[in-house]
C-alpha cells in the first residue's frame, strides 16, 4: 500500500490542515496531545495558516469553537475521555447554535478509575447532544472522515457540529500508511466555510438568544433533529464524490462478508480489525459469519442497518463501553432499528468487551460467534455476554488480594 | 483621569442609545442601566457574549432591545466566548476574509454569579492569555434572577434565600464580600475599575480610558436590585449614591496595578444609613439592632478607607461604630 505512515493523531491534525481550518483553540489530554502538539507546530513553523490558542479547559475550549465558528471561522479542535465529558455542557449549546465545527474525539474509557486506553463511553455521552459522529477504524479514515464530516457539517441543509472519533492507542499512537489527499482537489471537495447569519458589525444578529415557550423550544429542537436527519443522503451525495476524487469509499455503514452471511457482529472503531479477523476464521470453520461495521452514528443509520442485518439468523451487537444497569449501549438502538423489520433476525445478542481498551483476542469474538450458533439451535432468549478470559480473571484475583493485603 | 476626555458634566452623556426603550427587566434595574451607558462610550461595533443571569431573559426570541450582536454561551464560560470571537474576528480579517470595517468590541457581560464564582476559571483564563475584551459585571451582590441566593459577592449581613436570617442565624450570610477587583489585579489585567450609575461622568471617562488599553479590563458596577434588595424601584439611584457616601461601594480604578481611588468621600456617611434602606439588611434592625454586626461592618469600611487613604494620601472621615445598645426611652 502506498502513503506516508503516520499515527492516526498526526491523521487528524492532517486533516485538519487540508481543510485550511481558521482557528484551533486547544486543551491537552492523554492520548490526544499529539494532535494539539502536531498543529501547534505546523501553525508555528507557517506550514499551516491557522490560529491555535490553549485555553484553560475543554469547557472553555467547547465555548470558543463553538463561538468563533459563528464568527465565521472554521475551526477544529480535540479531546478525548474526560475531556469530552467536561465539555457536554457546551456541546449541546454549540449544536444548538447550528455552528458546524469539528471536533476529534480520541477515544479512552472514563474514571472513576482512571484509564488510558479506548472505550466508547466518552464519544457515547455526546450521543443526544446533536453533533454528528463519524467512527473511523483506521488511520486513512481519519483524515478522510474529517473532510468528510466538515463537508456534512457546512452544507447548509444540516448545519450542525460534528465529532470525529478514533479510539486512542490502537489509532492515536499506532502508525498506519496513509494516503493525504492532493490539496487542490480537497479545495474542490471542500469550498471555504460560509456562515449563516454570523455576528457582524454592518449586520448585528442575537445567537443563543432564550426561548421561554414550549412550542417554539419544540419547534427549534425538531429542526434540528431533522438536520441531522438529512446528515445521512448529504453524507452519502459527498461520499460518492469523494470516491470520485480520491478513490475511496464510505458508507454510513460497511459491511464484511456480508453476503450470505446468517451470524452478524455489529461493531465499530479500531476492534472492527479484530471483528474481520473472527470471522475470517469462522468462515474457515465453515460458519456463515459476516461483519457490519458502524461508521455513522449520529445520524443513526437505521435504515441501512435493518437493509443489511434482515434474513440473518442472529446479530450480535459488539458495545465498546456499558451503561451500568442498562448494558451496552447502542444494542437498544439497534434493537429499535430491526423491530419493525419483517425477517429480522431471530435473536441480537448484546456483548459488552474490550472496555478501557481490554487486549481482546480474536477467540473471544469466535466465542461470540459460538454462542450466536447456540441460541439459534436451541432457541434460546440470549443472555448478555460481558468479555473476560479466564487468565484475565486470575490475574484480577491476584491484583485484589494484593489489594486486600494478603500479599 | 484622562487629561483628555469627551466626558466633563453629565450634559456630556451620549444622547445615542444601543438599548430600545422597554424590555424585560426590572423597574429600576441597575445593571439594566449600566449596560446602556457602557453602551453608550463603546458605540454601535459591539459583541455582547453573555452568561446566565438576568440579562439573558431579555434576548428571548425573536426579540431583542439590542442594536449590537449578542451571544449567550454559558454560565461558566462567557469570557472564552469572548476569546473565540475575538479570535476569529482577528484570523479573519488577517486572512482578507472579513473586511476591517467589519471588526467589533468584544464585550462579556456578566452578573456576579457568574464573575465571581462560576466563571472565574475562564476569567482567569482570559486574563492570563492577555485576551483583548471588556468585561461588564453588574453586581448586585447575589443570583438575582434565581430569586437571590448566596453568591461570593454577598457582603456581611445580608440575608438571601439561602442565607436567611433566623433565631440560630441572625446575621444572614456571615462571609466576607470577595475583592473581584483584587483578584484581577493581581492577575496583571491592565484596567480595573469599579463604576456606579449614579456617578455618570466618573462612569463614562473609565470606559472611554479602557477604549485606548488593550488586553482585559474589568468593570464591575454597582447593580442597584430593586427586587433582590427589597426597596422602591423610584429610590435605584440614590440607593447607589448612598453606596458611595458611605463607602460600601468605592469608586476607584486600577491602571497596570496602580491604584487610585476616582471619587474620594471626605466624610462617610454611617453606613447604617445605608443598610436602613433594605430588606436584605431589615434583620439588622429589626425585632432588636444587632449592634455588634453593624458595628463590624462599619469597621471593616473604616478600616478599607483608612488604609486606602494612607497609601494614596488622603484622608477620609469615618464614622465611629456603636459600642453598645442605646439605652431605650
Amino acid at each position: 500500500m502506498k502513503g506516508k505512515l503516520l499515527t492516526g493523531n498526526v491523521a487528524a491534525a492532517a486533516g485538519a490542515m487540508l481543510a485550511r481550518v481558521d482557528y484551533v483553540p486547544a486543551y491537552p489530554i492523554t492520548p490526544q496531545t499529539e494532535i494539539i502538539e502536531t498543529i501547534a507546530d505546523w501553525v508555528r513553523e507557517g506550514k499551516m495558516d491557522s490560529k491555535f490558542v490553549q485555553v484553560e479547559s475543554e469547557h472553555s475550549m467547547l465555548t470558543a469553537a463553538g463561538a468563533a465558528s459563528l464568527t465565521g471561522a472554521r475551526v477544529f479542535t480535540a479531546t478525548s475521555s474526560q475531556g469530552m465529558l467536561y465539555t457536554i455542557e457546551m456541546l449541546y449549546n454549540v449544536s444548538g447554535w447550528r455552528a458546524p465545527m469539528l471536533l476529534a474525539n480520541v477515544s479512552r474509557g472514563v474514571a472513576a478509575p482512571i484509564v488510558l486506553e479506548p472505550d466508547h463511553n466518552d464519544v457515547l455521552a455526546a450521543r443526544d447532544s446533536g453533533f454528528l459522529q463519524f467512527h473511523s477504524e483506521t488511520c486513512q479514515e481519519v483524515t478522510d472522515l474529517v473532510l468528510l464530516a466538515y463537508r456534512v457539517a457546512e452544507d447548509r441543509r444540516v448545519m450542525l457540529p460534528a465529532i470525529v472519533n478514533l479510539d486512542g492507542f490502537y489509532l492515536s499512537f499506532t502508525r498506519e500508511p496513509v494516503i493525504l489527499p492532493e490539496q487542490k482537489k480537497v479545495d474542490r471537495f471542500l469550498p471555504p466555510y460560509e456562515p449563516v447569519t454570523p455576528m457582524r458589525a454592518t449586520k448585528p444578529v442575537s445567537r443563543g438568544s432564550s426561548v421561554f415557550e414550549g412550542f417554539l423550544y419544540s419547534y427549534f429542537r425538531y429542526n434540528q433533529h431533522g438536520a441531522a436527519l438529512k446528515a445521512k443522503k448529504v453524507f452519502q451525495e459527498a461520499a460518492g464524490e469523494f470516491e470520485g476524487l480520491f478513490g475511496r469509499s464510505y458508507g454510513p455503514v460497511e459491511g464484511y462478508m456480508l453476503d450470505d452471511a446468517d451470524y452478524v457482529i455489529v461493531i465499530s472503531n479500531s476492534f472492527t480489525a479484530l471483528g474481520r479477523q473472527a470471522v475470517k476464521r469462522m468462515r474457515e470453520r465453515g460458519v456463515k459469519a459476516g461483519l457490519l461495521k458502524l461508521i455513522m452514528v449520529r445520524p443513526f443509520p437505521a435504515e441501512e442497518i435493518a437493509a443489511l442485518l434482515r434474513g440473518r439468523k442472529v446479530a450480535a451487537v459488539f458495545d465498546q463501553n456499558l451503561a451500568p444497569g442498562s448494558g451496552g449501549i447502542l444494542y437498544p438502538e439497534i434493537a429499535g432499528a430491526l423491530y419493525h423489520v419483517r425477517g429480522r433476525p431471530n435473536a441480537i445478542l448484546p456483548v459488552v468487551g474490550a472496555l478501557g481498551g481490554k487486549q481482546t483476542t480474536a477467540k473471544e469474538l469466535e466465542a461470540v460467534f459460538e454462542e450466536m450458533i447456540a441460541i439459534d439451535r436451541e432457541g434460546k432468549t440470549p443472555a448478555p455476554m460481558f468479555l473476560m478470559r479466564g487468565d484475565e480473571l486470575n490475574r484480577v484475583k491476584k491484583m485484589v488480594s494484593v489489594a486486600e493485603g494478603k500479599g | 483621569m484622562a487629561t483628555t476626555t469627551r466626558f466633563r458634566t453629565l450634559k456630556d452623556m451620549p444622547t445615542v442609545d444601543y438599548i430600545s426603550p422597554g424590555n424585560t427587566l426590572c423597574a429600576g434595574c441597575g445593571g439594566m442601566l449600566a449596560v446602556r451607558i457602557f453602551h453608550k462610550v463603546l458605540g454601535p461595533n459591539v459583541v455582547w457574549v453573555n452568561a446566565a443571569g438576568c440579562m439573558t431573559v431579555t434576548m428571548s426570541y425573536p426579540l431583542s432591545p439590542l442594536k449590537s450582536n449578542w451571544l449567550y454561551t454559558a454560565f461558566a464560560s462567557a469570557p472564552a466566548g469572548a476569546q473565540g470571537v475575538r479570535d476569529a474576528l482577528d484570523v479573519l480579517i488577517a486572512k482578507g476574509k472579513l473586511p476591517a470595517a467589519e471588526d467589533m468590541k468584544v464585550v462579556v457581560v456578566t452578573g456576579d454569579g457568574a464573575a465571581y464564582d462560576i466563571g472565574l476559571q475562564s476569567t482567569a483564563g482570559a486574563i492570563d492569555r492577555h485576551l483583548d475584551f471588556y468585561y461588564l459585571c453588574y453586581d448586585n451582590e447575589a443570583y438575582g434572577n434565581t430569586g437571590f441566593q448566596v453568591s461570593s459577592s454577598t457582603p456581611y449581613g445580608s440575608a438571601t434565600k439561602t442565607t436567611p436570617a433566623t433565631a440560630t442565624y441572625p446575621i444572614g450570610n456571615i462571609a466576607k464580600k470577595k475583592d473581584l477587583f483584587e483578584v484581577w489585579r493581581s492577575m496583571k489585567a491592565p484596567y480595573v475599575a469599579t463604576l456606579a450609575n449614579s456617578h455618570g461622568v466618573d462612569f463614562l471617562r473609565k470606559v472611554e480610558k479602557g477604549t485606548g488599553m488593550r488586553g482585559p479590563k474589568l468593570y464591575l458596577a454597582l447593580a442597584a436590585c430593586p427586587t433582590g434588595w427589597g426597596f422602591d424601584p423610584r429610590e435605584s439611584m440614590e440607593l447607589e449614591k448612598l453606596a458611595v457616601a458611605t463607602g460600601v461601594w468605592p469608586l476607584k480604578e486600577s491602571v497596570d496595578g496602580v491604584v487610585k481611588h476616582t471619587v474620594v468621600p471626605r466624610v462617610l456617611t454611617p453606613v447604617s444609613e445605608y443598610l436602613k434602606t433594605q430588606d436584605r439588611f431589615s434583620h439588622l434592625f429589626e425585632p432588636e439592632e444587632k449592634i455588634e454586626a453593624i458595628a463590624t461592618i462599619q469597621e471593616s469600611i473604616n478600616g478599607y478607607w483608612r488604609e486606602a487613604g494612607a497609601r494614596e494620601g488622603f484622608q477620609v472621615k469615618v464614622p465611629e461604630p456603636a459600642k453598645e445598645k442605646a439605652p431605650s426611652s
